[in-house]
């Protein structure tokens, strides 16, 4: 009887700790949206104000380069280079996480069948450039880019993030493809079908599930990348994230802005988040621990 | 007429599947070299090759934006970073944040498993919600908490000095309870006084401007960032373990302790370890959240290793000198990075 009183005290501490945790890790997303949100004045007050007239003003600022008429209207006068941003983000993510499937399905089909010369030592290769730091391999890229004139073009900013996806397709798809029966396609073999016919109607049906993830991964990275656009980008293929961050350098105070851009910028990552919550785990170790 | 009949089936059998092996270990053979070889062409032609252009560029002096060839220098590249002090100074500033980075978030990270580790109503709601910020961009993260921990107006301090300025009120009221019924004892204004400064210091704490406080804004921005990934790793850890062990023990009426140290710690460690040499080897490539965050200042407080690379390649464009201590760094990475494979398969086959 004691001993379950006492441990459910320890139940009840445990969830207080928790839901202090949670409000850690969430309230710094709830003040970037309410910052999106407020007026002007209300960004700066002091002591901050949790309550306020939410305002769209600054998705408005952000989207748009406005002029003062002679009267002292503002007017509208153009978009701004924003949502352009965005859409490259969105081009460049797109096409480089289907690229990056497609050939990481492929590969990771092959090693997880066939009898591969070297194949522990392939895998190893292949992971090890993932692992590589990002700042150190542009360098020479960078170079090769220039006299390939593929600097601040959208080929070569898919050709990157494919390279750097490809890795880990190859990887998380592998840990999937092992985990389909060998059974079905050989039956299907056996049956008259090709290798190829089997992998395309026997193999890749089944593994739909673990394609969706690891393109929302993939997704994801290419989403969230900064330092490649930093550098092999300046305006025609920049993305979104060095846009937001040198938004700080040259207009510092527009915080209200720089929300509303992280606010958009954030949203689907947030949503994918939770759609792909039970392949979280397999994501982050590149397919290596499942549950 | 039964027997001749089952063994011709029987023969039959077993020639066509030769036959059908055999065409089948051509058509295999051209399909799994369809199938990798686009992968490692990519790989080779974007990672190896550039990797080896930058070798030999690190032997030499050149800057990419002049027109001058490279030229030769030997290991001269090499030799002045490694006998540069703010070259080691970089190393030792890199270092200091992944040991307190890296052992926060563990901390924070494994502690939050083991709570969560049981059943509660909204567990599969609260979960995932925690993993939000190791999905965002660091981008994202750096500018958040620029914002937030801004000295005037940023909502950390504000909240810190919540603490000590409801202290105070408490303080104030049991004060004022005090002399309403002529109680003789109060709260000395030495501590209601106490309470008022530390709110009023908690309010001017500076994070990011000054030297020795911006290393450790980047350890928090970090370990917010990624804490959540040493949870969800440790997590899986303790899910795994079988229940029917602390039963056992709970039969010899082992202490909490006992269970922990002997049954928890021993089978979550492999998954542990995989988690700590992930964010040791990420950690130690700390770039974008740093040009964002502090952007190396003030000073030269925040300058990692990554970053002065960058500044070195894109900023002060000594080319041939940057490659060299990219490959300095590379082969710290390469060293980690093996570690962690090894690790890697040990638990993939585990």
């Amino acid at each position: 009887m004691k001993r379950k009183s006492k441990e459910k005290t320890y139940h009840v501490i445990a969830l207080v700790v928790i839901a202090i945790a949670l409000i850690f890790y969430l309230i710094p997303v709830y003040w970037i949206i309410a910052t999106s949100f407020k007026p002007y004045v209300d960004i700066f007050a002091m002591p901050p104000k949790f309550s306020f007239k939410p305002t769209f003003d600054n998705y408005v600022g952000l989207m748009t380069i406005r002029s003062v008429s002679t009267e002292g209207k503002v007017e509208i006068a153009s978009a701004s280079a924003y949502p352009r941003q965005l859409l490259n983000s969105i081009i460049i993510g797109f096409v480089s996480t289907a690229l990056a499937v497609c050939l990481g399905t492929m590969s990771a089909y092959a090693f997880s069948r066939f009898p591969v010369k070297g194949k522990g030592d392939l895998m190893f290769f292949i992971l090890s450039t993932r692992m590589l730091p990002p700042v150190a391999v542009v360098i020479p890229l960078f170079l090769m880019y220039r006299v390939l004139h593929l600097i601040d073009t959208h080929i070569g900013l898919i050709l990157l993030y494919t390279t750097f996806n490809v890795s880990f397709a190859t990887w998380m798809m592998k840990g999937f493809m092992d985990e389909i029966p060998k059974e079905y396609e050989e039956a299907a073999l056996v049956d008259g079908y090709t290798r190829f016919k089997a992998f395309m109607k026997i193999v890749l049906p089944q593994s739909v599930t673990g394609i969706a993830a690891t393109a929302v991964f993939c997704l994801i990275t290419a989403w969230n990348e900064f330092t490649f656009a930093l550098i092999m980008t300046t305006k025609n293929a920049r993305t979104a994230p060095p846009s937001l961050a040198s938004r700080m350098g040259s207009s510092g105070v527009e915080w209200g802005q720089i929300a509303a851009g992280t606010f958009i910028f954030l949203l689907p990552v947030v949503v994918f988040t939770f759609i792909m919550r039970k392949h979280l785990l397999r994501g982050v170790t590149f397919g290596a621990i499942k549950k | 007429m039964g027997v001749p009949l089952q063994y011709s089936f029987q023969e039959f059998f077993i020639v066509n599947s030769m036959t059908a092996s055999r065409s089948h270990g051509m058509q295999d053979y051209k399909l799994k070299m369809m199938f990798i070889m686009p992968t490692i062409i990519l790989l080779v032609v974007m990672n190896i090759f550039p990797l080896l252009w930058s070798l030999v560029l690190s032997f030499t002096k050149y800057s990419a934006i002049t027109s001058e060839p490279a030229q030769y220098v030997g290991t001269s590249n090499y030799t002045q970073i490694l006998s540069d002090s703010s070259t080691w100074s970089y190393f030792r500033t890199t270092a200091f944040f992944v040991v307190l980075a890296v052992s926060a978030q563990f901390i924070i990270g494994f502690g939050l498993a083991l709570l969560l580790n049981r059943d509660f109503k909204g567990k599969s709601f609260v979960t995932p919600l925690m993993l939000i910020p190791m999905m965002l961009s660091p981008v994202v993260v750096g500018l958040f908490w620029r914002f937030i921990l801004d000295t005037q107006w940023g909502l950390f301090n504000y909240l810190v000095s919540l603490a000590p300025k409801s202290l105070f009120a408490i303080a104030d009221g049991i004060n004022h309870i005090a002399y309403s019924i002529n109680f003789p004892f109060i709260i000395s204004t030495n501590i209601t006084d106490g309470f008022q400064k530390a709110t009023e210091s908690a309010r001017g704490i500076i994070w990011l401007t000054r030297p020795k406080s911006a290393l450790f804004s980047l350890v928090i921005m970090d370990t917010w960032m990624w804490s959540p990934f040493m949870m969800l790793l440790s997590l899986a850890g303790l899910s795994a373990v079988p229940k029917y062990l602390y039963e056992a023990a709970d039969i010899d009426r082992a202490s909490s302790w006992f269970k922990f140290r002997h049954i928890t710690l021993p089978l979550v460690a492999p998954l542990l370890y995989i988690a700590l040499l992930f964010r040791t080897m990420d950690a130690f490539k700390l770039f974008d959240l740093v040009i964002i965050g502090t952007n190396g200042g003030p000073g030269s407080a925040t300058e990692t290793v990554s970053l002065n690379l960058y500044r070195r390649a894109f900023e002060s464009w000594n080319t041939g000198e940057s490659c060299a201590l990219a490959y300095i760094l590379l082969i710290v990475i390469i060293a980690l990075s093996n570690i962690y494979i090894k690790y890697l398969n040990k638990a993939r086959s585990g």
